[in-house]
């Protein structure tokens, strides 16, 4: 077997284990990065970037066909069109390939060594990777494990046949005449909508009584109103019990209790996401958990001395950009650094139509950690970008301390929101009040005018409105 | 534009004069109608003086440390508009406050504590900021507020609640003030900076929870990081290895800590000390104790060691009424006093004071304790009132846990005795056939060899000794 030493171990080159290599590359640690499939994880190759090349896809191709239809109030009028999912799927994998090999290349020119294989830990400093070489073993004085996290999977309805998860909706050949999504997360909503606008006829079922349970009633109406604008059909209170022997049919029991039968060519189950921790040795190392998921400390820190662990696998929110923070500060803290994590807030989009942006506190959760608070909500009606852009639904609410105005928490739902995101988030970072937004000059027209609106709203001095 | 002159307002309390302990603006900063310029301090009470209008700082009248009579000018203002060459002490807007805080005085804008401030005032790196009027209660400009921000006094609060209750003029000026700048964060409350500013802390070592913001919101600017430091709070020695300092700081000393040195030098070169030193045997008064403090009925303190001790006293006081006095001896005169005025050496952030329970004589032991909690909380709050702080005549001193085996302590000038309470250990005793564990106390007393001769200090202590040793005879009439 041959044998490998380094400073640095990382399992798993997603978004978290690779932004740590390259880090860590950059400040001269001699670092080895295991990864089974392509670099970039969950993210670049079956999450945020492919997803989001679909979801443009059909934004282009709901708006030509919406046009075709006599429909656009833009005065657009086409012959009626179609779409080829293959090609569609071929520029995804093209722009997936671009980031994964741009990932390759920046690990590469920071000396960082990528061991392509399934790696098995031995002891909390040994790992075995089966690689296609065979076998390797790697002893390392540090391990990050950065190994993500999988969809659920419901056992009623296992995955296979036309039941499929995230990661196959991101690939089909071709749009499914009938689709049922089972769960109204952020994740079924993204894609449900996406193939809605594909051609789909989509009916969505979750089983709690709203949709996207995680966010408040107000951000997600906007999102349940353009659901019903699409066609697609939602049930609520709604349980997902089993396939029909013939495999088309998807067998659910409503809310009243009766159970009804959804026609479906394809059957996308995405209840959640769970930590990746089977079949790479946890049980070797007997880490502390916290439920599922491997329990860290403010450094990333597991209850083994030397081995980190960032990302999915550590818990919620499960983030790209979450894990990116975290990896490069655990890089830093091996070269030495003094770090810990020290992040006021940790922004989140959901990529639906109109799209949600949430950084910080949202009203409820304020109040709950005893704040009194201001609240200043500016609808995108009243703003001009947003009705140039012939999509006024939504708004963003800013959510302060009544006696300082420090801005706890910005949200936001409308079409092209989640950019704002940026601001919301250095406002936060910066310890911003809402003077500060609100005498920041914001550049019109624009949808971030919105934000400014919304902090003069919390200083009871709104202009346009 | 004029000119205004601002001198020293009376502040009360029959004195004369008073120390500058701080300056909060320098020549040249902008100031508004009562933000604070200057703190003076008066035998441990501290005054803050707010400025009677908007102006710029063209001249300040006294260097921290320096004595300033009462009707001196301390600073002058350059003020638009009217020539008020002649500035007032009576600026008509301070009179509401005044008339609430000081009834009958003069007319003059300063708002006194009219409570001893012991605390919160490091003396070091130019010392810390006893802000009793808070900022938040004034709108401030930019200026103004960058002033502050660079003033000399980096105020180096720790964890500190800044700034007492709101007054009148906060309510009145409601929102727009409330959120104004300077204001600071509540005790708990995380720390608010921006991502540079927290790597720069953590990079230097500097727990940004102990660093004062001064920008908006209370947040921590790169500048409030530099005035931590400067402060004298260094990060601590890096892991690399040992490195030389070579830095020398000088420390001004002003206020509580200069009191304390003159009281210590002049009791230390006026008084001939005799220290005696005897161990006392407290195995039965801790066994009593620990009764006492079993069986107590709800509501009554926790029983330390002190409460007996100061009953013993007055016991071995009524035997000898000499050790219970204040000796002037610049008029040749002892005052012998019927009551016993126990001083209680307490330590505080700020240094040394001394809480006195008056009358102990007239007080039981539930009494002497109740007294004695509620005046070391005081003391260490510092909200201690001036006649709590003085008036002993004679001085108990205890180092708590920290005991050490003996102590020369220095008498409290001009009281004739002090005693000092070393740690409980317990060591074998000799019982005459073997050794026993025994719970063993030293006590250290000095006394004024002037007026007591060292047979009487030695009797008072042997006296004290028996009754701690067998302590119903603490408890026994006649």
């Amino acid at each position: 077997m041959k044998e490998i030493a380094c400073k640095l171990l990382i399992i798993g080159a997603g978004p978290g284990g690779y932004v740590c290599a390259i880090r860590a590359g950059q400040l001269g640690i001699d670092t080895v990065i295991v990864e089974a499939k392509k670099p970039g994880g969950t993210c670049l190759t079956v999450g945020c970037i492919p997803s989001k090349a679909l979801i443009h896809a059909a934004e282009e191709f709901d708006a030509v066909r919406r046009a075709a239809a006599g429909a656009s109030p833009l005065g657009i009028s086409t012959a009626s069109p179609s779409i080829e999912l293959t090609r569609t799927m071929a520029w995804k994998d093209h722009i997936v390939g671009r980031l994964t090999g741009g990932v390759t290349a920046l690990l590469k020119r920071q000396k960082v060594k990528i061991v392509h294989g399934w790696a098995r830990f031995r002891d909390g400093k040994t790992v075995e990777v089966e690689t296609e070489t065979g076998r390797q073993l790697i002893r390392a004085e540090t391990v990050v494990i950065a190994t993500g996290s999988a969809p659920v999977e419901l056992p009623s309805i296992p995955f296979g046949g036309p039941v499929i998860s995230s990661t196959e909706a991101l690939s089909l050949d071709g749009v499914p005449e009938r689709l049922a999504v089972v769960g109204a997360g952020y994740i079924g909503l993204e894609l449900g909508i996406a193939y809605a606008k594909l051609g789909a006829q989509v009916t969505v079922v979750e089983a709690a009584e709203r949709i996207l349970p995680l966010y408040d009633a107000d951000l997600t109406k906007p999102v349940a109103k353009r659901l019903a604008a699409l066609g697609i059909e939602l049930l609520l209170r709604a349980k997902a019990r089993e396939i029909e022997p013939r495999r088309d049919q998807l067998v659910v029991e409503t809310a009243d209790g009766a159970a009804r039968q959804i026609a479906a060519d394809r059957i996308l189950v995405a209840v959640g996401r769970r930590p990746a921790i089977d079949g790479w040795g946890l049980e070797e190392l007997d880490l502390d958990r916290k439920g599922r998921f491997i329990r860290i400390d403010d450094q990333c820190r597991s209850s083994m001395r030397g081995i980190f662990a960032i990302g999915d696998v550590t818990g919620e929110p499960m983030l790209a950009h979450r894990a990116m923070a975290q990896g490069e500060m655990v890089a830093e803290i091996v070269a030495g650094h003094r770090r810990n994590w020290d992040k006021s807030c940790i922004p989140a989009i959901c990529f639906t139509d109109p799209e949600i942006v949430t950084a910080g506190l949202t009203p409820d959760e304020a109040r709950a950690a005893g704040h009194e608070v201001d609240i200043g909500q500016f609808p995108f009606s009243a703003n001009g970008r947003a009705m140039t852009r012939h999509a006024e639904d939504g708004f963003v609410r800013v959510v302060a301390r009544a006696d300082n105005h420090l801005v706890l928490g910005v949200q936001a739902v409308g079409q092209g929101a989640s950019e704002l995101s940026a601001a919301f988030g250095l406002a936060i970072e910066m310890g911003a009040r809402l003077e500060d937004v609100a005498g920041t000059i914001h550049a019109h027209p624009t949808l971030g005018e919105a934000f400014q609106e919304a902090a003069l709203k919390g200083l009871g001095q709104a202009l346009h409105i | 534009m004029g000119e205004h002159v601002i001198k020293l307002p009376d502040v009360g309390e029959g004195v004369a004069e008073a120390e500058l302990v701080e300056w909060h603006v320098k020549i040249g900063d902008l100031v508004r109608e009562d933000a604070v310029l200057a703190a003076v301090m008066t035998d441990k009470a501290t005054v803050e003086i707010p400025s009677p209008v908007d102006g710029e700082v063209l001249w300040l009248g006294a260097e921290i440390g320096d004595t300033v009579a009462v009707g001196s000018p301390i600073v002058r203002l350059k003020v638009a508009g009217v020539a008020g060459a002649e500035g007032s002490e009576a600026p008509p807007k301070a009179e509401k406050d005044l008339s609430k805080e000081e009834p009958g005085s003069t007319p003059t804008p300063f708002r006194a504590s009219h409570r001893s401030r012991p605390s919160f005032g490091p003396p070091q790196g130019g010392g810390g900021r006893p802000a009793i009027v808070p900022d938040i209660d004034t709108p401030k400009p930019v200026p103004d507020d960058r002033g502050r921000a660079q003033s000399p006094s980096p105020s180096p609060l720790r964890g500190g609640v800044r700034g007492g209750g709101a007054t009148a003029e906060a309510a009145k000026n409601a929102k727009a003030t409330a959120t104004s700048s300077g204001a600071s964060r509540a005790e708990g409350e995380k720390p608010l900076a921006s991502p540079a500013v927290r790597l720069r802390a953590k990079e230097a070592g500097i727990d940004l929870r102990q660093v004062a913001g001064t920008g908006p919101a209370g947040r921590i600017g790169h500048e409030d990081l530099d005035a931590f430091r400067a402060g004298g709070h260094r990060a601590p020695a890096s892991r690399s290895g040992l490195q030389r300092d070579t830095t020398v700081e000088q420390i001004k000393v002003v206020g509580l800590r200069r009191r304390i040195a003159e009281k210590m030098a002049l009791s230390a070169s006026r008084i001939p000390h005799i220290t005696y030193v005897e161990e006392i045997d407290v195995t039965a008064l801790e066994e009593l104790r620990a009764a006492l403090n079993k069986e107590k009925r709800p509501g009554r303190p926790k029983l330390t060691i002190l409460p007996f001790l100061m009953r013993a006293m007055v016991r071995a006081i009524g035997e000898q009424p000499a050790i219970n006095a204040l000796f002037d001896d610049e008029a040749g005169i002892i005052h012998r006093y019927g009551g016993v005025h126990v001083g209680i050496a307490a330590q505080t952030p700020a240094g040394l004071v001394v809480p006195v329970v008056r009358h102990a004589e007239a007080r039981d032991l539930w009494d002497c304790a109740a007294e004695l909690n509620r005046l070391a909380d005081a003391a260490k709050a510092g909200s201690a009132t001036r006649d709590e702080l003085s008036g002993s005549t004679i001085t108990i001193t205890s180092l708590g846990a920290m005991g050490g085996v003996a102590t020369t302590p220095i008498i409290n000038h001009p009281e004739v005795a002090i005693v000092g309470v070393n740690k409980i250990m317990v060591r074998p005793v000799w019982d005459g056939s073997q050794f026993m564990p025994r719970k063993m106390m030293n006590l250290s007393s000095s006394f004024d060899h002037r007026v007591v001769d060292g047979w009487d200090a030695a009797v008072f202590v042997q006296r004290i000794k028996t009754l701690l040793e067998t302590p119903a005879l603490i408890f026994v009439e006649g």
